[in-house]
């Protein structure tokens, strides 16, 4: 059942090849099996899963099945799940439970699926890597001395080894896109606004947004239909018809015309990477596509802006983590300034601490100009780069990443850490949608190719990537973890 | 030296939304502590602000009302600061982009005078929740029941150079915002509550001195004790060779003084950035013009009409104009008795005396505007006099007939106009009263203009006050003079 991928299950479902009680516990072994290595998973919900699977397969004997009616998922542990604790990675948030479901949540339960649990991630969705979680880094399956990638990694790892057929991931500045290269998947950051972030922990507002991790294109389609749409409850969802994602999947892709950004291709971009993005860019040629070098100008000044803009709204956000209502309490305070002190002081980890002092910096009165209000300047400009280029060519092409998986505890230094996204942070602050799919291998560790659109171009997206696993069999490989684990 | 006072007001006006300002959550006064905070004003993590479309256009109707620019584009900030009762860490309020930009409010001051404050801007935002330090021994309880209510933030140009101008502008708001319906102004629910900036200057000298900022005073008296307490402390200590420092004080209305709370140094760096959950307001000319069209009258153009129309004294106008109540009151009195003049004299005399000596407000008064207008009916058609019509205003307020007609019926207050019994009854008095009527004859003729009054009143007190008192004046000289 591991090896496959959503939509095939959802086919051997829906003709009662199993049912979804069977394929529910046949994860969840996989999980109690696997995962002591992985450490992908923060909480299983085992028993919850098995009732859910138990009412999917009653509902398809009532013939109230959709198409994924009893498919099992896992949660990043970003979203907020009714009854189930939602850490965020955090020890912040260790002891909190939701009363409510995110709005994803509530959609993926009113479309059948199971969740099997909530998966690791980096502290407050804040990292590349996944070491920035409270709850243990996560292994790569595709070599256990590697980063799954951050800061949706226990997602990405999961489902690359198989012990998920898909899970939810959000992407700020990369956190869908970076570890599903890194692990050999599909992921697709929405364009903002298409996604509902109600009852998603918030890091950077302006930014997040949350999307699917699975093994095809097809799979993110799918589950794109279930999640996209309006929300009254988030402002800054989009009131905009939501197409039907799988309908253009196999749209042809002659005369599709693809930009490679120039930038995307200079100095600190591994060979092997590089080779993999162009091959691929081959197979599209060879699908009918044109392709020219375009340039995305401001490119260079993305991490900066990024790190004035998401540390200034993730300092204003985690403000509400002060010990007085929910979340980490210090013991015995003495006052007020005491509990919030040692509270947060206690309840957040380094990487966290970090971006709010930065954050609380360039907010402060002298400094928001010169950093704020200039970081937002930038944003414009790299928008309108995207703009500028999308006027010549449909779709963007690069890697997703400029390595693939590093080993675990190699970037001690956050800069470098932070230079991981350098392909990925200006699709969020520009607020196009992007996807990462799997396009070879370096030493036994997956790339990524980025595919970008304009606004709202997911069904395109999701077609180009679609018509290159039509072609290729990357994302069909399995780590030897996944078959180890079987 | 002589000095003077600049004064400029923050009005933090609660609007009257039922829901709050980014929430579902209801509004309503008095509930028990956080029944009536929901997941987004606890401030849960994933939780979003939805803002309440409601509190927009009454922002927007202030705006209008105070001939301000209402701005096409506004934008929410958040303020970051800590407290207890602030449950995101943050304010939502708007810094850079008010809803509501600069106008102006006309004051009516104690000579009649109308002076122009200017307002600089209006904003809306979001109020904190309320900590209890008593009855948690040495804890603090925190009730975010009020968490999310909408406020609209009124700040003034420092255009006020008296307490008194500055309690007449708080009225003018106060006014305004009853008269739209935007909130119930109710200052003892802190539905309205204002910080004072207070600074001094030599009389005559253009820069302003340096201000303090007295915070959450919550009634009109406390502004103008605040003020006075605040002004002489400046005063005196510039006139004792200290300096004033721009700080943040309370008021003690115990103790009838303001404290200092912090100073400038010690001021909050707020971090102001727009919000990032909400989208800027865009408002259209339309929508502004459909606001405009169901604008209600204000207190000024009332007391206008008041004046121009029906004919009362500026000071009446701007008494029974100064409250939505009071106007609605003494129009409904003045609609059903036709006159005016006799509605505005006792709306302001016998209601509002009755009124305040049972410290009630209007809206709860016993007597109903209907059952004033009919009684004055009475009288100006000539039914009852006057002291008899105050006999029926005490029957009707102990709730002892259903209107003023049974009461005079009921009573016997008809008023005597038949020639006839008032003559018998001047003649009784003048028989009864010998010597009186000897001192009559034996004064000088000027002075007997006052002595007559004696006989009116034996004559009026024969009647059970049911004469005519202007009949019996006139039969009763001539009958007296024909005693001469």
């Amino acid at each position: 059942m591991h090896d496959k991928t959503l939509t095939q299950l959802a086919t051997a479902l829906k003709s009662g090849e199993f049912s979804s009680r069977e394929l529910t516990s046949h994860y969840l072994q996989k999980i109690e099996k696997a995962d002591g290595t992985l450490n992908s998973f923060i909480t299983v919900t085992g028993e919850q899963a098995l009732n859910q699977a138990e009412e999917a397969d009653k509902a398809r004997a009532a013939g109230n099945a959709g198409l994924l009616t009893g498919i099992p998922l896992a949660l990043k542990d970003i979203f907020c799940t009714r009854d189930v604790k939602t850490s965020c990675g955090s020890k912040m948030l260790d002891n909190f439970i939701a009363p409510y479901d995110a709005t994803v949540v509530e959609k993926l339960n009113a479309a059948g699926t199971i969740s099997l649990g909530k998966t690791n991630m980096d502290e407050f969705a804040m990292g590349s890597s996944n070491e920035n979680s409270h709850y243990g880094a996560v292994k790569n399956p595709w070599d256990l001395t590697a980063v799954p990638g951050g800061s949706s990694g226990g997602s990405a790892a999961a489902v690359a080894a198989g012990l998920v057929p898909a899970a939810m991931g959000t992407d700020t500045g990369g956190s869908i896109r970076q570890p599903a290269a890194f692990c050999g998947i599909t992921g697709l950051k929405p364009t903002y606004g298409r996604v509902s972030r109600y009852g998603i922990i918030a890091y950077a507002s302006s930014l997040d947004q949350a999307g699917p991790m699975a093994r095809s294109a097809e799979d993110c389609a799918h589950l794109m239909n279930v999640i996209a749409g309006h929300d009254v409850r988030d402002s800054t969802s989009v009131a905009r018809g939501v197409p039907d994602y799988t309908e253009t999947l196999n749209a042809p892709l002659s005369g599709l015309k693809i930009g490679l950004p120039k930038e995307y291709f200079g100095d600190g971009l591994d060979p092997e990477v590089e080779k993999a993005v162009r091959d691929a860019v081959k197979v599209y040629e060879s699908l009918g596509a044109t392709v020219r070098e375009v340039s995305l100008p401001h490119t260079h000044y993305a991490i900066p802006a990024y790190y004035v803009i998401a540390p200034a709204e993730a300092s204003s956000n985690l403000s509400r983590y002060d010990g007085v209502r929910f979340g980490h309490r210090c013991k015995d305070p003495v006052d007020l300034i005491d509990l919030y002190k040692r509270s947060r002081a206690e309840g957040f980890g380094e990487e966290v601490k970090r971006r709010i002092l930065i954050g609380t910096h360039t907010l402060s009165e002298g400094f928001f100009d010169a950093y704020y209000t200039k970081a937002q300047k930038v944003r414009r400009l790299i928008r309108q780069d995207f703009l500028d280029v999308f006027e010549d060519v449909d779709v963007l092409m690069g890697p997703a990443s400029p390595t693939p998986a590093f080993d675990l505890g190699a970037k001690k230094d956050p800069v470098s850490m932070y230079l991981q996204d350098i392909y990925t942070i200006a699709v969020n602050l520009a607020g196009i949608p992007g996807i990462s799919v799997p396009a070879g291998f370096a030493g036994g560790r997956p790339i990524g190719l980025q595919i970008l659109g304009t606004h709202f171009a997911e069904a395109q997206l999701l077609n180009v990537a679609h018509q290159y696993q039509q072609a290729t069999d990357w994302h069909l490989q399995l780590p030897a973890f996944a078959e180890e684990n079987a | 030296m002589q000095w003077e006072t600049v004064i400029g007001l923050e009005v933090h006006v609660q609007l009257a939304t039922r829901s709050k300002i980014f929430s579902g959550a209801s509004t309503a006064f008095g509930a028990e502590p956080n029944t009536q905070a929901c997941a987004v004003d606890l401030g849960l993590p994933g939780t979003l602000p939805v803002l309440n479309e409601q509190a927009v256009a009454m922002a927007v109707q202030f705006g209008l009302a105070v001939h301000a620019d209402i701005a096409e584009v506004s934008v929410f900030d958040r303020k970051n600061y800590f407290y207890a009762d602030l449950p995101k860490g943050y304010q939502t309020s708007q810094m850079y982009h008010p809803i509501v930009g600069p106008g102006d409010v006309d004051i009516t001051l104690d000579d009649d005078t109308t002076k122009r404050i200017r307002i600089h801007h209006a904003h809306l935002e979001e109020d904190a929740g309320k900590s209890l330090h008593e009855d948690f021994l040495g804890m603090t309880g925190i009730d975010l029941n009020r968490a999310g209510t909408p406020l609209l933030e009124i700040v003034s140009e420092p255009d006020m150079r008296s307490a008194k101008e500055a309690v007449a502008y708080l009225k003018a708001i106060h006014a305004i915002v009853t008269y739209l319906g935007i909130s119930d102004g109710n200052m003892a629910e802190g539905s309205m509550r204002c910080d004072v900036n207070v600074s001094v200057r030599p009389k005559g000298q253009e820069a302003f001195g340096t201000r303090a900022e007295i915070k959450n005073v919550n009634s009109f008296r406390f502004v103008e004790r605040a003020i006075a307490f605040e002004v002489e402390r400046q005063i005196e200590l510039i006139e004792d060779g200290g300096t004033v420092v721009q700080e943040t004080r309370l008021f003690d209305p115990e103790r009838d003084e303001t404290r200092s709370m912090r100073t400038k140094e010690e001021a909050n760096d707020y971090r102001y950035f727009p919000c990032p959950d909400l989208l800027p307001v865009v408002l259209d000319e339309a929508y502004l013009d459909h606001l405009r069209s169901q604008l209600p009258e204000l207190p000024a153009d009332k007391r206008e009409r008041f004046q121009s129309e029906l004919g009362l004294s500026a000071y009446d106008a701007a008494v029974l104009s100064a409250s939505r109540e009071m106007a609605e009151f003494f129009e409904e009195v003045h609609h059903v008795c036709g006159d005016a003049k006799q509605a505005a004299n006792w709306v302001q005399g016998e209601l509002s005396g009755a009124l305040n000596r049972e410290n009630l407000s209007i809206n709860n008064s016993p007597i109903s505007a209907r059952q004033l207008g009919d009684l004055l009916s009475r009288v100006i058609d000539g039914t009852i006099n006057g002291k008899a019509a105050k006999q029926v205003f005490q029957a009707l307020w102990n709730g002892q007939g259903e209107n003023a007609d049974a009461i005079i019926e009921a009573k016997g207050l008809k008023q005597v106009t038949d020639t006839g019994a008032i003559e018998a009854m001047i003649d009784q008095v003048i028989t009864e009263s010998p010597a009186q009527v000897a001192q009559y004859r034996d004064a000088e003729p000027e002075k007997r203009g006052k002595m007559i009054g004696y006989f009116v009143g034996q004559v009026m007190k024969a009647s059970r006050g049911t004469a005519n008192p202007q009949q019996v004046n006139g039969v009763l000289i001539a009958k007296l003079d024909a005693l001469l």
